[in-house]
């Protein structure tokens, strides 16, 4: 009984460990003006290089951990926001890219816009930034991850959730 | 007995060394692209990541269907260890190989579905291949066990090159490796994403990777037949050709399946077939 709950606790552990060294990004572009996606993009080049924290830019929501959104809410997409979100497998981590997809931006009183990501579905990361830098996408995933580890229990949860 | 355990063994041990096989394959393209890369263990990490995810699955078949494929992989792997039959084993890597097609299939996705009907392709160029390869070794050592392959006193790499080139080519399509990352891509982005894959999820989609490990190794083990009279020579062929799978992933862009086709069919199978005539006529 003991080995059982000794074991269980160990690959717990391990996977615990894996779920910090291997998040796999899902980027969507709610309404960009594309200058956030350039930058999300840019991470992957050699100069940024995400992989290095065993993020993969994995482009199908049933595979990802963490939804990258770049970009205003709309009443067009965000049925399909909810879609991509509720398609994710636990658990998962939001992060919103880009002043736009924090708060709305300049776009924050336009007829057709809805505002922040978190108007839909729930945020745990922000980043400001017009455009948000790679620098600063990098530094907010590695955020989230603390969030992460935080709602897993491994820590106490990070004290913001603003990338500044 | 002993052989049995000694099957069970190496097929215990093949997991890991596959794992690490991959991560080197991922740090090893890094460095190709002057990236740090992840560390060598990532591909464990990711492992036990998508075992740890919550289940969300679209039709109970999938389960089955992702089990089937690593069990076939683990069969066929474990049917080389005891030095059985290459037909024998050859049939049981296609079983992984079709299972993982009739999961993707079960789900009327059309992204699943177009990157099974390309996975069907993929089998249907290297399949032929693989079949003359074994065809060739059993014209050299007479029978197909893999048990006869180690009677004979030279390596069959002398009498078979270009069946070895064919064996190579085959590698490439099977693993899903640039220029025939057809089906589904392991990195970044591609026009249908992740292709086969893509309704597979967590412990599938972990169970589906382990396979994939796996039938890395089963490759590798069949080209190291090839060099089977010396360890060294073994080594550095393995080594040789594996560098050699890198290399050619990184320096090709993905092509058309019918680019694939006409490839396997046309030369490749030409210098196969070549090859086994020029053994039986010299
Ligand atoms: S934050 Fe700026 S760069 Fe990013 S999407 Fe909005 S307007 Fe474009």
């Amino acid at each position: 009984m003991d080995i059982a709950k000794k074991l269980t606790e160990a690959l717990g552990g391990y996977i615990n460990k894996g779920r910090v060294k291997s998040p796999w990004v899902i980027h969507y572009d709610c309404g960009s003006c594309n200058g956030c996606d350039i930058e999300v993009l840019a991470c992957l080049t050699p100069v940024f290089d995400l992989e290095r924290f065993g993020i993969l830019n994995i482009g199908d929501p049933k595979h990802a951990d963490v939804l990258l959104v770049t970009g205003t809410v709309n009443h067009r997409n965000k049925a399909v926001l909810r879609n991509i979100y509720d398609q994710m497998p636990d658990p998962k981590a939001v992060i919103a890219v880009g002043t736009c997809a924090c708060s709305g931006g300049v776009f924050q009183d336009c007829y057709n816009v809805v505002g922040g990501v978190d108007q839909i579905i729930p945020v745990d990361v922000y980043i400001p930034g017009c455009a948000a830098k790679p620098e600063a996408i990098i530094d907010g995933v590695v955020l989230a991850l603390e969030v992460v580890k935080g709602k897993l229990g491994l820590q106490p949860l990070p004290k913001t959730t603003v990338f500044e | 007995m002993l052989k049995f355990l000694f099957a069970l063994v190496a097929l215990a041990l093949s997991v890991p060394a596959g794992g690490l096989l991959a991560g080197l394959d991922r740090k090893l393209t890094a460095r190709l692209q002057s990236r740090m890369g992840p560390p060598l263990l990532q591909p464990f990490y990711d492992v036990l990541k998508l075992c740890g995810k919550s289940p969300c699955v679209s039709n109970p078949w999938l389960v089955f269907c992702s089990f089937v494929c690593v069990t076939a992989s683990a069969l066929a792997l474990f049917l080389f260890y005891m030095q059985g039959d290459l037909l024998l084993l050859f049939f049981v890597m296609t079983i992984s190989a079709v299972f993982k097609v009739a999961g993707a299939l079960s789900i009327p996705s059309p992204y699943s579905n177009v990157g099974a009907q390309r996975e069907l392709l993929q089998m249907l160029a290297y399949e032929p291949l693989i079949t003359l390869v074994f065809v060739g070794i059993a014209s050299v050592t007479g029978s197909f066990m893999v048990a006869d392959v180690y009677a004979v006193e030279t390596p069959l790499l002398l009498q078979l090159p270009f069946l070895y080139l064919a064996l190579g080519y085959a590698l490439t399509i099977k693993l899903g490796k640039s220029p025939f990352d057809i089906s589904a891509c392991h990195h970044g982005h591609q026009e249908i994403v992740r292709g086969v894959l893509t309704e597979y999820s967590g412990p599938q989609l972990a169970l589906l990777e382990l396979s994939h490990w796996l039938d890395t190794i089963l490759i590798l083990g069949l080209c190291a037949l090839f060099w089977h009279t010396s360890f060294v020579g073994m080594v550095i062929l393995l080594v040789i050709t594996y560098l050699a799978e890198i290399l050619v992933d990184n320096i090709t862009a993905r092509m058309t399946w019918q680019w694939m086709l006409k490839n396997a069919f046309g030369p490749t199978l030409a210098l196969a077939v070549f090859n086994i005539l020029w053994f039986y006529v010299r």
